[in-house]
């Protein structure tokens, strides 16, 4: 009975923490079906306008394909590269091991604006232009750590011996690689895909330094439209990224699991 | 005489500044079954996974079938191995697991399909190749794993432990299983394990290895019987080691003062008088007699049994003789042990009185503890002792 009020607190507290974090997102999702230019609470209504609108708006749906592919591309050329990152750095022994370890994880510890900056200064100093290519390589480089770490975690899982029953049997070491070693830890590799591409999906801050002129990703544009005007597309929109960001994952999850049991 | 299957030549491993295998030269015949035995840590699985080509030795040469190999991949020597935790793809099927080295073998589907029946058939698992590894039981596993070693026709087969993650029960009808399948197959066998029971049932030679060496090489009897140091005397059975000084005699009948009293060795080295030597004689070899008799034959002493451990098919004894130290027996039980306190007359024949030069005692001590361990004794039953003798 005494402690009885201390669990009512803490789940009190609990769900305002929840109702302060999802309530904002819930009214951004319904909001984006009012019918009204000014709408707030309460709705006169639900309608599908705003996304109609979203459909027709040649801005939007070019930063929408621009952002599906950047993130698309990203997260196959992070997951290849981080890959065999992961497998150099798990199976093989040679010098400086550690320090490429590190330096290969340093995005993750640096500000994005730092990182955004310096790649911007860097290839100002080469005189390379900005362009879609710089965007991609940088995108890679912040999703690669993700990618590399969460590889390297299930490589450091998995016992040698099935790469060394393979080899005993005849594969070569490519062989033993495509046979044993990438099934085993495809889930991974999935992960860190997914990983990769809501990262480069979501990103704003570094993009901002690195797009050139004519591109637009989503968060860009939503950024953009924000200083004009506060137009409900942006609820439509807002709407749509989520339902990209928590289904990804969420598929990407029911795959892995059904890629595990073979 | 073939020529031999596998030779090592001044095998020698070192980790910076960890010497694994300290120096190994010795021959495998062709279709023989091999045990390395030794204590964990002693590098029996560096010496094996030196000849797999999975580690290369810091100096020596390993030959298979008189070809040079250090310098040959793992993949292009044409072994079989069984991991310790099976290694079985867990993405593949039964049989594709089995099929896996077939495939890199230039094999047509119908070859492969026919040698993978085959297989499975000698491992009795037929009617599993559409199972997944996680479908199986231990012992399944086990069988596929050798199914998958095997049916690429390997010139030698490796075992590491291989029936050490299984329960009793089952280890010991996989033991003959595998004797049974090696025997059908004729591959050579190179085998490792921990266990003296199952070197001894198993093995053509046995490889009794300590430090990073191999201290003896010989058939199971001869290893058991006439260990010829300290180190393997311990290890295998239970033996009591004493130091000793030569009396007098000569080869062939020798007698020693040891453990304050006089022993009868048949030892046919020959000895200097008054040589410090070690003196061994197996628990297993006491000839126990309850009737009492007067005086003392030979290596015949009356003693008063003081401690009594029951192991089920024997016992050991702790006894205490009229004069001089303690002595532990083993002996086969019917029913009843013996009684703590009991007069017995017992006998050891002076053939199984060895003789050693003192050695080092270090390599003793470590070893103790395991040879007073009452599961060691339960697993050889005072048959095997007599089988021993009656061969030497
Ligand atoms: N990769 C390694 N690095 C460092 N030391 C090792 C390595 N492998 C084995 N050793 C050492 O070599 C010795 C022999 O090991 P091992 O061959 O595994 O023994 P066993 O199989 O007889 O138990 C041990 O002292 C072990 O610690
Ligand atoms: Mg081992």
């Amino acid at each position: 009975m005494n402690d009885g009020l201390g669990w009512r607190l803490i789940r009190l507290s609990t769900i305002a923490v929840y109702l302060f974090m999802f309530l904002p997102i819930v009214a951004v999702v319904v909001l984006s079906f009012n019918p009204q230019q000014f709408g707030g609470f309460p709705m006169e209504g639900v309608s599908l306008r705003w996304y109609r609108e979203l459909a027709e708006n040649q801005a939007i749906r070019s930063a929408l394909s621009t952002s599906l592919w950047l993130g698309l591309q990203t997260a196959i050329i992070s997951s290849v590269i981080g890959v065999l990152a992961s497998l150099a750095l798990m199976r093989f022994h040679f010098r400086g091991k550690q320090w490429i370890s590190t330096l290969l994880v340093s995005p993750i510890l640096i500000p994005e604006v730092v990182l955004g900056v310096a790649l911007l200064l860097f290839l100002r100093w080469l005189s390379v232009p900005r362009s879609y290519a710089l965007l991609l390589l940088g995108h890679v480089l912040i999703t690669l750590p993700f990618v590399v770490l969460v590889v390297q975690a299930r490589l450091a899982g998995l016992r040698r011996d099935y790469e060394e029953a393979a080899r005993s049997l005849g594969a070569n070491p490519v062989q033993t690689f495509f046979t044993v070693t990438l099934p085993l830890i495809m889930p991974a590799v999935l992960a860190g895909m997914v990983f990769a591409f809501t990262i480069s999906f979501d990103d704003i801050t570094a993009t901002l330094f690195w797009k050139s002129a004519g591109t637009e990703t989503v968060p860009t544009q939503i950024f953009a439209m924000l200083r004009n005007s506060i137009s409900p597309e942006i609820n439509a929109l807002g709407s749509l990224m989520i339902v990209i960001t928590i289904s990804l994952p969420l598929i990407a999850g029911a795959l892995a699991r059904r890629f595990a049991r073979g | 005489m073939s020529e031999a299957a596998v030779e090592l030549r001044g095998i020698h491993k070192r980790y910076g500044d960890v010497v694994a295998v300290e120096t190994i030269d010795m021959a495998v015949q062709s279709g023989e079954f091999l045990t390395f035995l030794g204590p964990s840590g002693c590098g029996k699985t560096t010496t094996l996974r030196m000849i797999a080509g999975l580690e290369s030795p810091s100096a020596g040469d390993i030959l298979i079938k008189g070809r040079r190999v250090n310098d040959v991949p793992i993949h292009k020597r044409n072994l079989g191995i069984v991991f310790q935790n099976y290694a079985l793809f867990p993405h593949r099927s039964v049989y594709d697991n089995v099929a896996f080295g077939l495939r890199y073998r230039k094999c047509s589907k119908d070859e492969i399909r026919t040698r993978v029946r085959e297989a499975l058939r000698l491992v009795q698992l037929e009617a599993m190749e559409e199972r997944y590894p996680a479908a199986l039981s231990g012992g399944q596993q086990q069988r596929v794993a050798l199914a998958r070693a095997i049916v690429i026709n390997p010139d030698l087969l490796l075992l590491d432990e291989p029936l050490s993650a299984l329960d009793a029960n089952l280890r010991e009808d996989m033991r003959l299983e595998l004797k049974r399948i090696q025997r059908e197959t004729a591959i050579t066998t190179l085998f490792i394990t921990h266990d003296q029971s199952e070197a001894l049932a198993m093995s053509d030679r046995i490889a009794v290895m300590s430090n990073g060496r191999v201290e003896q090489l010989d058939t199971p009897q001869v290893v058991y019987n006439r260990p010829t140091s300290r180190f393997c005397a311990n290890f295998l059975g239970n033996a009591n080691v004493m130091g000793g000084r030569v009396v007098g005699g000569e080869p062939g009948a020798w007698r020693v003062d040891a453990g304050g009293r006089e022993w009868l060795s048949a030892s046919t080295d020959t000895w200097r008088q008054g040589e410090s030597v070690a003196v061994i004689v197996r628990a297993e070899h006491f000839q126990l007699d309850v009737s009492s008799v007067d005086g003392e034959v030979g290596n015949a002493l009356q003693a008063r049994i003081e401690t009594v451990d029951y192991l089920g098919m024997s016992a050991r004894y702790i006894i205490r003789p009229e004069q001089g130290e303690t002595l532990e027996l083993i002996h086969g039980v019917h029913h009843q042990p013996l009684q703590a306190g009991t007069w017995v007359r017992v006998w050891m024949p002076a053939d199984d009185v060895i003789l050693l030069p003192p050695g080092d005692v270090t390599a003793l001590a470590p070893n103790d503890a395991a040879r007073l361990s009452p599961e060691d004794a339960t697993r050889l039953p005072p048959e095997d002792a007599a089988v021993g003798k009656g061969a030497s």
